[in-house]
């Protein structure tokens, strides 16, 4: 029987440990714009919708990193851009039309890779498979943190303007448009990242709890970024050498472990979560 | 004439300008020493402003200058929220003019502050009175530039002059009404903003938070500031404001308070 120390010492098992603290970073970075926007739902409706692109790409062109990415780029742009052009077009709103293209998305998806019989990559893509990257998805998972956290940083001042008044940042000279285009993107590409991690399902939480967890103790929105990011890094890290000797499945693990922390926080913030004199004045 | 000037050649002069008379002014106002206050002047004309593809407002004509506090009166869904927004450039009119010393208002967006409605902010946003005063630094800094102690001096100032520095490091839900008020204004100062768009400001403010903030008003159009702001106690309009705009989607009346304000002319605009 392996010990963990023969475990850690081979290749696939520090690059995952790898892997997690870099897609932990900037996840749980980027999750303080999720957390700001209010958009956890959009993001979720999102990692899903991310599924059928993949699929296609993989019916296409076959199973093959770029592939898979490109795919998952077309189907958040189609899904997200859909949803907005059916409510322009009609009298529903985007979030109904979000809520029925990516379930449909979804569900075409899941037929077009069952169909394709790739049973093993499919679970994958739904729950993630950390031990299983290669250097090269290494790479990819590195450029994209570095870039949406340097992304994110640059547009700090005009990004908590536009995040506290979305409606009327414009006056303060801040570029709306351009903002609302380039976080859709940094978000779609932090989506792209961690979905090997974590896979599309359970990727929201890996986009939403770091930074709703300072957003219990911090009253500096800038905060809230740095803050997210190295609990996500903390609890991916923490959940990596908790899976191991537990034999618990590491993607799972690793939201489970964001979910505790985030638990805790709730009981113990002082003035903002479940014993908060606030609630009880309230 | 004003229409001659060149907007870049005249946004860089009084940015520049601004610069170094907060320095050494007590009050941020600055134009009011080489320009006459007269050149200090907003003209509307022909406004006409759709929302939602319904008309708001139409024909909109009348100017004032800096020194001065206009009310905006009418009855609900009158357009006055409409009109603050369209000065402010958050909506696009369909014709007409906005000029600001001769060039379009939105043009210069640092000496333009609007403040929303209370019910329109995010009170829950993780950001300290402070946090919220720096952020009305950034028209003047743009993405990148740095935080220097001259901003750092006109943050002071703001928040010393809205009377907020003991509060200085509370969350901004944590304040009163009248500070939460104070609060924005201290902003529209840091970003030494000549043009203050209110929408309701008196809104929800008990008695004492509603004369402090009448006699600030006070005091920043002593400055040279131009306050416009939408209003609907109607009593107290001759007790805070110079002048009147009376709309109900198109305008009833434009002047000084003392000489338009009428029961007459309330009774006109409010009879549907």
């Amino acid at each position: 029987m392996s010990t963990f120390a023969d475990f850690i010492s081979e290749a696939p098992a520090k690059r995952a440990l790898l892997a997690c603290a870099m897609i932990g970073f900037s996840n749980g970075f980027a999750s303080a714009f999720v957390v700001l926007r209010k958009s956890a739902l959009k993001v979720g409706t999102l990692s899903h919708g991310l599924l059928p692109g993949i699929a296609l790409a993989v019916l296409f062109f076959g199973l093959s990193q770029w592939s898979a990415l490109a795919g998952a780029v077309f189907a958040a742009m189609f899904i997200g851009l859909g949803s907005l052009f059916v409510a322009r077009t009609s009298r529903l709103d985007q979030d109904t039309a979000l809520g029925i293209l990516y379930t449909a998305g979804f569900a075409a998806g899941y037929i077009v890779l069952t169909r394709l019989n790739i049973r093993q990559k499919l679970d994958e893509w739904l729950f993630g498979s950390i031990v299983g990257m290669a250097d090269s998805d290494l790479w990819i998972a590195f450029g994209i943190s570095v870039l949406a956290v340097l992304m994110l940083t640059a547009m700090q001042r005009p990004l908590l303007i536009f995040l506290f008044e979305p409606n009327v940042a414009a006056s303060l000279g801040v570029p709306v448009r351009f903002l609302n285009y380039a976080t859709f993107g940094i978000v779609i590409l932090v989506l792209i990242s961690s979905l090997q991690a974590v896979g599309c399902i359970l990727s929201v939480g890996l986009l939403v709890a770091p930074a709703a967890t300072v957003y219990l103790f911090s009253n500096s929105a800038r905060a809230l970024f740095l803050g997210g990011g190295i609990i996500g890094m903390l609890g991916s890290v923490a959940a990596f050498f908790l899976s191991y000797p537990l034999g618990w499945h590491i993607s799972s693990t690793i939201v489970l472990v964001l979910g505790v922390i985030f638990a805790l926080a709730y009981i113990s913030s002082p003035r903002y979560g479940l014993f908060s004199k606030r609630r009880q004045a309230a | 004439m004003h229409a001659t000037h060149d907007p870049k050649h005249d946004h860089g002069q009084t940015h520049a300008h601004g610069h170094d008379h907060s320095h050494t002014h007590e009050h941020v106002c600055w134009g009011h020493s080489t320009h006459s206050p007269v050149h200090h002047r907003l003209e509307i004309s022909n406004l006409k402003v759709s929302y939602r593809e319904v008309l708001a407002l139409e024909g909109i004509n009348f100017a004032t200058e800096c020194g001065r506090s206009l009310a905006l009166v009418g009855p609900n869904g009158a357009g006055k929220s409409t009109l603050l927004k369209s000065l402010a450039g958050l909506l696009k009119a369909d014709s007409g003019r906005i000029l600001w010393r001769g060039s379009p208002l939105v043009s210069s967006s640092h000496e333009l502050a609007y403040l929303p409605q209370r019910g329109d902010v995010d009170w829950n946003f993780p950001i300290t009175v402070r946090g919220l005063v720096e952020m009305g630094r950034y028209p003047n800094l743009g993405w990148w530039k740095k935080y220097s102690t001259h901003d750092e001096e006109i943050v002071e100032r703001a928040l010393a002059a809205m009377d907020l520095k003991d509060l200085e490091k509370r969350q901004i839900s944590a304040l009163s009404g009248g500070q939460q008020q104070r609060a924005f204004i201290a902003r529209a100062l840091a970003q030494e903003a000549h043009v203050l768009l209110l929408d309701e400001p008196f809104t929800g403010l008990d008695r004492p938070a509603q004369e402090t903030l009448i006699r600030l008003f006070k005091e920043l159009t002593r400055e040279g500031r131009l306050l416009i702001a939408s209003h609907h106690d109607l009593k107290s309009v001759p007790d805070i404001f110079d002048e009147v705009l009376v709309i109900k989607r198109k305008q009833f009346a434009f002047g000084p308070v003392k000489d338009v304000f009428s029961e007459k002319l309330i009774e006109e605009t409010y009879s549907s």
